[in-house]
């Protein structure tokens, strides 16, 4: 039964529809980031553990020259393992009849007879290997989507030096490879990098390692010291070319992953934050106005016997119905959003089954925290009314007080209209009022930038690491370190213009206890393929001596310049040197080391070698390029840089697109909510002195000026404050979402600002032109009769 | 509570209507009530010590200039101020020492208002702000009972704009009635209408005293109404400065102002 209290309630929320409605939009915006955010996080993060449990993902990896495998025992023995794997990797160069350049095939054996013990494959399409059958192979769904491959497909590798035509029977996924990306590459290429899992006798025969490995995977049993175990296991690898094992957090795909579950919860509490604190805020503001105006109504509600609490929980259901509308058109906005989430994830996530659950342990939180948003916004106004003594409220408010202005006390009024003092005049009045609305505008502005400076990072991370840092077009690499004159012949190659060397040195870096495995480079100090930066983006050349590290690295082993630290390198006679950092550059994307090639070589105890060169190169040769690599034996891979960057920025175009678009509306919304409910809460304020401005002769532009003169300048305030909080906000993210593979840059662009700014503008005309039509109908006469 | 004070005939008569104060119960019994507000660093005495009996059923109308302290007794009466100073007793009641939750009680259990400026919510019809009222009291009579009684039962879901100033009082009368209450408290209850629409309230409050049985009290700066109680209290400066018992009581379509 609705008893008079309800009905009143809901004829009051009707009244002021435009005012809940926005609010409880601004809310829902707010809910709606939470419920996408963490709804996306727990979908992901439940189906990358039931996908790494189910397919027997990895706990350690270690890769090395080749054991036999008569090591296994003994590496099954080290206390705390649990299943081991043993497998043969390589690298090799694949001919696609789509595309002209070639591109990187990596192959992995399966045991002939049986699944892997670790690193299941789930069968996408086709079958699986059979045995005895020469020439058959698994490819990765990401690279099969990338040149439309299906099983029957053939495709031509070049294998330890001979042209080989593997036959697809499937097509499959892999725990390992969900993320598919190969080391070192900062970008995914999918059409130019592709996993194959082949039989494991016929991989073995074809790189020579019959009886042997080069690559095993553990699992270990829970509570296992995976320290120790590696360890272990590196002392039993060492003899054989062990490159240093490594558990899941170092593993890319993985690591990868987890660097955007840890962005993805940054976000989730950020943007929410923003949002519920201008429904807050706006929620007190329109609370507080009804209360206001219904002094005598509550007085008279006591007088009945209406008690204190029957008042405060009547004014209290009235936000709660807001924040229940908001909280729902946020739960279902939410759910719309993080399904499309989840699906722009499976662009790079590579997983057997796409699930998206709406969870109620996310909805349910979620929805009482947008309750409690709305609670806390409603106390002070509740409290006003519940402790509203009825026989003072019986009287009229007392006429409010005014008194000169700033401007009149420094006495430049005479420079201002009447109209102009009326504003300021109300403004001054109400300081704090101002103050929050200029905010909560200001806010609007704020969560535009947010919103889109992640694209302008974007676009200057790619600009600094591939154009003004790294500036090959080409990069090849050699199975094994190849004579310095290979860099002769690859000059020589039609295209190129220009061929550096680098010797790439697997490597243990160890500062104090602190340990980092990477790749050292040793590039020529006058490269001028690879520029180095420091932290003002200056170029420095590298010294003849003495190791260049990336910012990322020097913090994860906290080094700095001048310290000594121990090289231990994981190949050949693996040399162990000390060396002091000579410098630190600026690297936003991975854990770089650089030192002169030389002085690598020297480290190395080694005549001129090199792992791989850096090609610039003549675009309109490059046809002829791609056909004289593929010729070449010992080139394992070859990475074209500016395809890489395409591909990437074509997938990243579209969502920076719909993240723009979302971000005006989310702008909108805030900025229509705050000058709409402002607008509104003005003009019922002052409808009786507005009204009697138009009876005594002004016009409704004039009395429009007054109403809105106040708004315009609180918005042209608010701009700047907002672009100003709106870098903050995004130097917060920034700081959020450092992972150890990308750093950001903190880059807003002046368009950024411009259309926050521009967005904000045109919300709060369009607002103010809302509310003018209400001056337009005041009903003159009854406004002056009845003085409310 | 038992009863203290001398003054408290324990009669048992309280709903007939007595002709004579003497043989009838006192309700309400003040003994020196004052009441002091701070206005800033001002303090404005409203009553300096009143010493009143109101008696079961009668009608009782109080007179005063604005300020003389008239508003603020009735909302002590009402239960919706407490005294600075002095006692004030309804029957068992002490309403002195009352917290909100008692005074809120006593309110609603006992006490029906009418205010000069009507005090209807704007929002819900005539019926529905009676309604407001039945759906907490105790014995309530229906509103569309009380919405009949002050001559409204046709404009019962008319919304407070589309009544006149005197129907929008009458709506607030059958508002304070419609619980059946036993003191009815009037505050200017014409005051802002025009002579013969408050006629019209004041028959209405009349009738209600005599048919209920409801003890009433009507404050007003009108001498005229005056010729309508049983008993006439002028109120000045926060004292009172006479009490005057009617020897008979005028019918309000007499009285003119």
């Amino acid at each position: 039964m609705l008893t008079a209290m309800h009905r009143k309630l809901l004829r009051d929320l009707w009244h002021a529809k435009g005012q809940a409605l926005a609010i409880a939009l601004v809310l829902s915006c707010g809910v709606a980031m939470l419920v996408m955010s963490l709804t996306t996080l727990h979908s992901l993060t439940a189906t990358i553990d039931r996908y790494y449990n189910e397919y027997r993902f990895a706990h350690i990896w270690a890769y090395l020259e080749r054991a036999p495998k008569t090591l296994l025992p003994r590496v099954a023995e080290i206390p705390g393992v649990s299943h081991v794997q043993t497998r043969v990797v390589a690298d090799v160069n694949l001919d696609l009849e789509d595309m002209p350049e070639p591109a990187i095939g990596r192959l992995i054996s399966i045991p002939d007879r049986q699944q892997p013990m670790l690193n299941d494959l789930h069968i996408r399409q086709g079958r699986w290997i059979e045995p005895g059958r020469r020439g058959e192979v698994l490819v990765s769904h990401a690279f099969a989507e990338a040149h439309q491959l299906r099983s029957g497909d053939t495709v031509r590798a070049i294998i330890n030096g001979r042209l080989r035509t593997l036959t697809i029977v499937g097509v499959a996924l892999s725990p390992e490879y969900i993320y598919e990306i190969r080391e070192g590459d900062l970008l995914p290429d999918n059409k130019r990098f592709g996993v194959f899992w082949m039989g494991e006798t016929e991989l073995a025969a074809a790189f020579d390692l019959e009886g042997s490995f080069n690559s095993i995977t553990l699992s270990t049993l829970p509570g296992a010291n995976r320290e120790e175990i590696i360890a272990r296991l590196d002392r039993l690898t060492e003899r054989y070319g062990g490159l240093g094992a490594f558990e899941r957090s170092e593993q890319t795909s993985h690591r990868l992953i987890s660097g955007e579950l840890e962005q993805l919860r940054a976000m989730a509490v950020i943007t929410p934050v923003i949002f519920f604190a201008v429904a807050l805020f706006l929620l007190n503001m329109a609370l507080s106005r009804i209360v206001g105006t219904q002094r005598e109504q509550i007085a008279a509600l006591k007088a009945f016997g209406y008690s204190r609490w029957e008042i405060g929980l009547h004014y209290l259901q009235f936000v709660l119905i807001i924040a229940t509308v908001g909280s729902i058109i946020g739960v279902a906005l939410g759910a719309w959003f993080g399904r499309a989430l989840t699906l722009f994830y499976a662009h790079f996530f590579r997983f057997p089954w796409h699930e998206y659950h709406l969870d109620w342990r996310v909805v349910v939180p979620t929805i009482a925290v947008g309750l409690a948003v709305a609670s806390i916004g409603a106390v002070a106004a509740v409290r006003r009314a519940v402790m509203l003594p009825p026989a003072e409220a019986m009287r009229p408010e007392p006429p409010p007080e005014f008194r000169p202005t700033i401007i009149e006390r420094i006495g430049i009024q005479s420079f201002l209209s009447q109209t102009a003092r009326m504003v300021l005049r109300t403004l001054e009045r109400r300081p704090l009022r101002a103050a929050m609305t200029t905010l909560g505008i200001a806010f609007a502005a704020s969560v535009m930038i947010l919103g889109s400076f992640s694209s302008d990072i974007v676009d200057y991370l790619i600009d600094y690491e591939f154009h003004r840092s790294q500036r090959q077009d080409v990069t090849v690499t050699f199975f094994d370190s190849t004579a310095g004159r290979a860099e002769r012949e690859l000059a020589n190659m039609p295209g190129v213009l220009h061929a550096e060397g680098f010797r790439a040195i697997p490597a243990r870096l160890r500062f104090e206890q602190r340990s980092e495995r990477v790749g050292i480079m040793g590039v020529p100090s006058g490269s001028s393929l690879m520029h180095l930066m420091d932290d003002q983006e200056r170029r420095i050349v590298l010294p003849n001596d003495g190791l260049v590290v990336s910012d990322k690295l020097a913090d994860l082993l906290r080094i700095s310049v001048g310290d000594v630290v121990t090289i231990e390198v994981l190949e050949r006679e693996r040399p162990e040197r000390q060396v002091p950092v000579a410098a630190v550059v600026r690297q936003y994307t991975g854990q770089g080391a650089w030192m002169d090639r030389q002085a690598a070589q020297r480290l190395m105890r080694e005549q001129d070698r090199i792992s791989g060169a850096h090609l610039a190169v003549d675009s309109d040769q490059l046809t002829a390029l791609y056909a004289a690599l593929k010729e070449t034996p010992g080139v394992s891979g070859v990475t074209i840089k500016r395809a890489a960057v395409d591909s990437f920025m074509e997938t990243y175009a579209e969502i920076v697109l719909t993240m723009r678009l979302f971000n005006i509306i989310f702008g909108s919304i805030i900025a229509i909510g705050v000058v709409y409910n402002a607008a509104r809460i003005t003009f019922a304020e002052r409808s009786h002195e507005l009204a009697t401005l138009r009876v005594i002769g002004f016009s409704r532009g004039e009395v429009s000026a007054i109403l809105f003169g106040e708004l315009t300048v609180l918005t042209l305030i608010a701009i700047p404050v907002g672009l100003f909080i709106g870098y903050w906000f995004s130097v917060l993210a920034v700081l959020a979402m450092d992972t150890e593979d990308l750093r950001m840059p903190m880059v807003i662009e002046p368009a950024t600002y411009a259309t926050a700014a521009a967005t904000v503008l045109v919300a709060t005309i369009a607002s103010v032109l809302f509310v003018r039509r209400g001056i337009d109908r005041l009903d003159l006469v009854a406004v002056l009769k009845t003085g409310t | 509570m038992p009863a203290e004070k001398k003054e408290v005939a324990d009669t048992h008569d309280s709903t007939s209507v007595s002709d004579s104060a003497a043989v009838s119960e006192a309700v309400f019994v003040a003994r020196g009530v004052t009441k002091v507000y701070r206005m800033g660093e001002v303090h404005v005495h409203a009553l300096r010590g009143i010493d009143l009996d109101l008696y079961a059923g009668e009608l009782v109308v109080m007179l005063g200039a604005s300020g003389s302290g008239k508003s603020t007794l009735l909302n002590i009466l009402g239960g919706l101020d407490v005294p600075t100073d002095g006692t004030v007793r309804y029957r068992d009641h002490d309403l002195t020492r009352a917290d909100d939750v008692a005074l809120t009680r006593y309110r609603r259990d006992h006490v029906g208002f009418v205010f000069q400026l009507y005090n209807i919510i704007p929002s819900l019809t005539a019926r529905e702000n009676v309604a407001l009222v039945t759906e907490i009291a105790r014995n309530p009579m229906s509103p569309e009972e009380a919405l009949d009684m002050v001559g409204l039962k046709e404009r019962m879901d008319h919304f407070p704009a589309q009544l006149s100033g005197g129907e929008q009082q009458r709506v607030a009368i059958a508002r304070a009635v419609a619980k059946q209450p036993e003191v009815l408290l009037c505050d200017e209850p014409t005051g802002a209408l025009d002579v013969r629409t408050g006629v019209v309230v004041l028959e209405v409050i009349e009738r209600i005293n005599r048919e209920l049985g409801t003890t009433t009290v009507i404050i007003t700066h009108n001498v005229s109404i005056a010729e309508m109680a049983e008993r006439v209290i002028s109120l000045s400066d926060g004292r009172i400065a006479e009490i005057k018992q009617n020897r008979t009581k005028r019918p309000p379509a007499e009285i003119t102002w």
